[in-house]
């Protein structure tokens, strides 16, 4: 198992926003999240990349414990040293993008690699030309964020996640800033990575691509997982009621 | 006195006012980023101790601050230093600049944001790297404008040093004036102001040419 998330809670002050959620993903497996807005869809990603902290439960990478539950009840984490290593097994595509505006393209996608992991510049370089070829924009390698488009920013924030080389990647909705033209370019990206078994966890309100590209569908709703399974039976068969009620919107 | 003696006279008050400015911004911008810093502190108590330091140079008049400074050791402590003049004029300038390009530095942080933070933290930077290679930069060129209007106001508030007599270009215009009876030695100073700020406007908009790369 690549990520085991097990028994999650997380509260903001008096708000319980993840009660109790457990899951896990396996190698090359596409799992979709979809569900309300404040369903806590949000909050599980950051909390499964570090960007913030459990109240309870156990985060395993790879089999090894990231984080854990004292006898006391308190969530305890490893150490920031540790910590810097569970990090470099999952990579993040924010909703917003989060470019670097003041660095070229290139170098959004060259300096993580070089500034952190220490590779060579020949080899970061080589690596992020590569894989702006595979996003289609290679003449891009010199521009500025801001010269670009929406759909073509969100294809550097994928690429420079994969400059890491992750075991995992992140999605959190990764379409919704985007139009309906600029959005099916970002699809077909995260697409073409799902046929190359890159493991991934997609947070979407995209229902069709959800359905054609996951192996799992899981749908959140109040802090809860209330059903997963494979996507064509969420979809078509959802046993629940309150999944039933969540997709009866989108058959309008 | 004729034209050039008096150019020259007062050629040594320019090179002193040069010597007020460029001392006061080698010290102020990086005790600015200090300030700032501090004032983000866990430590309640420093936050406190910050924003109290901030408040009182902002809300007296550097006049004020300068002459509280230059007699404080004496009245307050019975202390009497030579050569104490200069000192107090420069730490007087520094700190309240400082308190100055605080705010300014720390309205740059806050208007970065929370986004860049997060990308940066998930990439697996650094706390400092994040701050030096992913915030700053970008914090500088939207501090630019601010960081203009305070060098030229500096330009100008040299001639404070006026109140503790310190020979600057400004006191010594006053003082020739009077001895000669002259109104040239204003026109010099007024020149020798307007050019030394047409000389700062033009660095800082080369500097901010500099950083039009991107938006």
């Amino acid at each position: 198992m690549i990520l085991e998330m097990k028994n999650i809670q997380k509260s903001f002050g008096e708000l319980e926003v993840l009660k109790d959620i457990s899951f896990g993903v396996d190698s090359g497996e596409v799992v979709s999240i979809i569900g309300p807005s404040g369903s806590g869809k949000s909050t599980l990603l950051r909390c499964a990349t570090f960007l913030e902290t459990i109240d309870g439960g156990e985060i395993l990478y790879m089999g090894e414990k990231a984080a854990h539950t004292d006898e006391s009840g308190k969530a305890v984490y490893v150490h920031q040293k540790e910590l810097h290593r569970f990090r470099s097994y999952c990579g993040l595509v924010f909703q917003q993008f989060n470019l670097f505006p003041h660095y070229s393209i290139l170098k959004n996608l060259t300096d993580a690699p070089i500034e952190v992991q220490h590779r060579s510049r020949e080899e970061a370089e080589a690596d992020a030309m590569e894989l702006l070829r595979k996003m289609g924009i290679a003449d891009k390698a010199k521009a500025y964020p801001y010269q670009l488009s929406g759909g073509q920013q969100q294809r550097v924030a994928i690429a420079r996640a994969l400059a890491m080389k992750p075991e995992i990647l992140f999605f959190d909705e990764p379409t919704s800033a985007l139009d309906p033209e600029l959005t099916g370019e970002v699809l077909k990206v995260i697409r073409q990575l799902a046929e190359e078994k890159m493991t991934m966890v997609v947070v979407t309100h995209e229902m069709p691509f959800a359905k054609a590209v996951s192996n799992r569908v899981i749908f959140m709703a109040g802090g809860v997982i209330v059903e997963q399974g494979d996507p064509l039976a969420v979809f078509d068969n959802p046993q629940e009621e309150r999944t039933k009620q969540f997709l009866r919107v989108f058959e309008r | 006195m004729t034209l050039s003696t008096m150019l020259s006279t007062m050629s040594v008050g320019m090179l002193r006012t040069c010597g007020i400015f460029a001392l006061t911004l080698l010290g102020s911008l990086p005790l600015g980023m200090i300030v700032a810093l501090l004032r983000k502190s866990r430590f309640s108590v420093v936050r406190g101790i910050i924003r109290v330091y901030i408040s009182v140079m902002r809300g007296t008049p550097l006049m004020l601050q300068l002459l509280v400074w230059y007699f404080g050791p004496y009245y307050l402590f019975d202390l009497s230093i030579r050569g104490w003049r200069f000192p107090a004029l420069i730490l007087g300038f520094i700190l309240n600049y400082a308190a100055y390009f605080a705010e300014i530095y720390r309205g740059g942080i806050e208007s970065i944001s929370v986004g860049q933070y997060e990308a940066a933290e998930v990439l697996g930077y650094s706390k400092s790297q994040t701050f030096l290679r992913i915030i700053l930069p970008q914090v500088v060129k939207t501090i630019m404008p601010s960081v203009t209007n305070e060098v030229i106001t500096l330009v100008k508030d040299t001639s404070l040093a006026f109140t503790l007599a310190y020979q600057e270009v400004f006191s010594l215009s006053k003082q020739i004036s009077a001895s000669q009876t002259s109104f040239m030695p204003f026109v010099i100073a007024g020149v020798f102001y307007f050019v030394a700020n047409y000389v700062v406007a033009f660095v800082m908009e080369r500097i901010e040419k500099s950083m039009d790369y991107y938006r």
